[in-house]
């Protein structure tokens, strides 16, 4: 899977931050903001770079909510289910999306990885309730008919 | 001494204690903790150590440095029960199968519940459904049963620097796993069992091989043999009712024979063998021009390490099999052509020798060369289920034909022995003198590292030991970047050398030491103290050998690929 990853940019992460342990959760940053998660072929080389044993690596990699090891889709949708757009109807849109996306129950990412579809617990932005975001923009004041709107409006939901 | 502090109401002096626990113990209160061992870094996580302070505040006694003038209560009505409920809710989400844990009777979290009278659990069960992960040869882990406490990671991490384990997730999804959570088998783990010696539950525990062994040895159709490794005999004492670092192994002996075992041999005539054809190794070695140095190779979980961990350093490792797997092959040919089924056993005190005796390079004419290992505490376990009253046995010699053993051979137990035996056979002199002089060049101790240089017919050659994998790591990286240049490099995984591995009973570190200096003073009373002046060793290598010993008694580790899945 030598394909997955890029040996020359690890080796420019690794190098930026001095292989230093302590900048560990940096560069697992950095490498997650190149391949929207953490692959697996990462870790060997990431542990020979700092010192790390992979165990310590893999216990950072899943105690940060933030950190993904599974491949996110291109297009990544987070629902907020903070109390105020939970109050105001944020589970019927999951719903909706899941439903649409025909996500397996449990599961985040379309098998096409055209799209992720997360729930947060607050994106700070209460007053537009019930928000979702699309690969990072803002949409205010949902229902789940404008969800389905948003996900026709995007071409890559071909044949749904 | 620093000042006086205050515990219980006793002024109590400051040395250099790192804790307010240190200095407890001290005082001899055995204040309960599950996260607590002082050779690891301080954890803080199970609150079992909690003191009362003057204003009523608490502390973890682990986690404070002494101070002067504080005082402290260390079993006040309040302690009482939260030490009780914190027993309570490490119990809520245990499985409580103690009855048929490989753990009853030596769980930390058994006795404190039963010590504090634990008899009823408010909370609900939430213990999860035990899912053990058995692929490794050496030990089990059960999650079902782990406390959180992290000692097994701490020793993994610190101490034996190979981090095969750590917390994997959080809050309540959080457990100790491997990277991805792979099986044992197929993760860095090199099988030394420091982590089931410091599990206080049985969520890590070593690997059983009870049930085979008595199988097999009361079968009337299989002759059982069986051999004992230098340092089991100095550590089964206190268990059994006497003095830790005690000889017993006349009475171990005493003990196997009525069992059934049909000879009971003695490993450290493996040992002797070792030595000769170690140091014959050696001799050539040095003659060579050489930048790495020559390292021992009796320690599986050192072998386990470098193939994981330092491939290039294979080829530097002394071809010599392990004193079991020496002392085995010997048994073997000498039961071969014997008519019956013969199964033969080794009480050893490591879990790594355990998976050393089910890898493909230790065979002979198609059988494995040993077919179970037991550890020392299994040793103890087929005792207790004998029924025999230990002490009142009486001791008893091992069998003919390999009944005379040396003390160059005992002292293998201990780090440092290999390379005292060594060098006793290559000083080719048995004088008192010379002996001494041997035994002062360094090489003694429980120090993690010791370097000494010794004359050698006109050269000086550099030796190191070292013991505790976190040390080897650390020497290696010298040795590879040129920084520290040796001919001979004695190495032990486990901290101290075998006395201290993980399938001894568990002691701190300074009892450890005890155990040590039970095989010195074995040494002291034998009669033959260098292997090379053992005078079967010359038996054996022209009789039942001969022609054969580099098939025997030598290995090389190019099967790696498909013996570390
Ligand atoms: S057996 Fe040794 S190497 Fe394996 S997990 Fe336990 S402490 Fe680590
Ligand atoms: S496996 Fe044992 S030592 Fe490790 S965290 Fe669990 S209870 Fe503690
Ligand atoms: S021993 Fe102090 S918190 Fe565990």
């Amino acid at each position: 899977m030598e394909n997955v990853v890029n040996m020359d940019f690890l080796e420019e992460i690794v190098s930026y931050f001095k292989r230093s342990p302590s900048s560990i959760i940096a560069m697992l940053q950095e490498i997650q903001e190149k391949y929207r998660y953490l692959p697996k072929e990462i870790f060997p080389f990431l542990s020979k770079s700092t010192g790390l044993s992979e165990a310590r690596i893999y216990s950072l990699a899943t105690f940060y909510e933030n950190f993904s090891l599974e491949p996110k889709g291109k297009n990544i949708i987070k629902v907020c289910d903070g109390t105020a757009c939970h109050v105001r109807k944020s589970l019927p849109i999951l719903e909706r999306l899941k439903a649409k996306l025909k996500l397996e129950p449990g599961a985040v990412t379309t098998k096409d990885l055209a799209f992720t579809v997360e729930v947060v617990a607050c994106l700070g932005a209460c007053g537009l309730s019930p928000v979702i975001t699309l690969n990072g923009k803002a949409y205010p004041a949902m229902t789940p008919d404008k969800a389905t709107e948003l996900l026709e409006s995007l071409i890559e939901v071909k044949g749904e | 001494m620093k000042g006086y502090m205050t515990i219980d109401n006793i002024p109590v002096e400051i040395h250099d204690e790192r804790n307010i626990l240190e200095l407890i113990r001290k005082i001899g209160i055995e204040l309960p903790t599950f996260c607590y061992y002082s050779e690891l870094s301080i954890h803080g996580a199970c609150r079992m150590c909690l003191v009362e302070n003057e204003k009523g505040g608490l502390e973890a006694a682990c986690s404070e440095p002494p101070r002067v003038g504080h005082k402290v209560w260390t079993n006040t009505a309040r302690l009482r029960k939260y030490r009780k409920n914190i027993l309570e809710l490490l119990l809520s989400n245990h499985n409580r199968d103690c009855t048929v844990c490989n753990k009853s009777g030596e769980c930390r979290l058994q006795d404190l519940a039963l010590k504090f009278g634990i008899k009823n659990i408010r909370y609900l069960n939430t213990a999860y459904t035990p899912e053990p992960d058995e692929s490794s040869a050496s030990v089990s882990i059960d999650r079902s049963k782990c406390i959180l406490c992290g000692d097994c990671i701490r020793v993994c991490n610190e101490i034996q620097n190979v981090g095969a384990i750590d917390f994997a997730f959080r809050g309540s999804q959080m457990k100790v796993a491997t990277a991805f959570g792979v099986p044992m088998a197929s993760s860095p783990c090199v099988g030394c069992g420091q982590c089931a010696a410091v599990c206080p539950t049985g969520a890590i525990s070593v690997k059983n091989s009870l049930e085979a062994v008595w199988s097999d040895l009361l079968d009337k159709n299989t002759d059982v043999t069986v051999q004992i490794a230098p340092a089991v005999r100095v550590a089964i004492g206190k268990r059994m009712g006497f003095e830790e670092g005690q000889n017993a192994l006349g009475l171990i002996v005493a003990a196997l024979k009525r069992m059934g075992f049909v000879k009971v041999f003695d490993t450290t005539l493996g040992a002797d063998m070792t030595v000769e054809e170690e140091s014959k190794e050696f001799l050539k070695f040095v003659e060579k021009t050489h930048s790495l140095p020559l390292f021992t190779s009796c320690c599986p979980a050192w072998i386990n390490y470098a193939e994981k961990r330092y491939p290039e350093l294979m080829g530097n490792i002394s071809t010599c099999k392990s004193p079991m797997q020496m002392f085995g092959a010997l048994v073997k040919q000498y039961y071969k052509n014997n008519g019956k089924r013969h199964v033969h056993v080794a009480v050893m005190p490591c879990t790594a020798k355990k998976y050393e005796a089910v890898r493909p390079e230790f065979t002979c004419d198609g059988v494995p060369i040993v077919d179970h290992v037991l550890s020392t505490q299994e040793l103890i376990r087929m005792i207790e289920q004998s029924g025999y009253q230990f002490n009142k046995l009486e001791p008893e010699a091992v069998d003919n034909p390999f009944g005379i053993v040396t003390g160059a051979g005992v002292i293998f137990g201990v780090s440092g022995g290999v390379t005292e035996a060594v060098l006793r056979t290559l000083t080719e002199d048995s004088s008192n003198a010379t002996l001494l002089q041997t035994a002062m060049a360094g090489e003694r101790g429980m120090e993690g590292l010791k370097e000494l240089q010794v004359e050698y017919k006109g050269k000086t050659l550099s030796i190191a030991v070292v013991s505790g994998l976190g040390n080897v790591g650390r020497l290696l990286e010298d040795i590879l970047s040129g920084k520290k240049v040796f001919d001979f490099v004695e190495v032990m995984a486990c901290p101290g050398g075998c006395v201290c591995g993980a399938g001894q009973p568990y002691v701190p570190l300074s009892v450890k030491e005890i155990r040590g200096k039970g095989l010195y003073a074995i040494d002291k009373l034998m009669s033959y103290k260098r292997s090379s002046d053992n005078p079967l060793i010359e038996d054996i290598f022209s009789g039942i050998l001969k022609g054969r010993e580099h098939e025997l008694l030598h290995v090389s580790y190019d099967s790696q690929e498909e013996s570390t899945e």
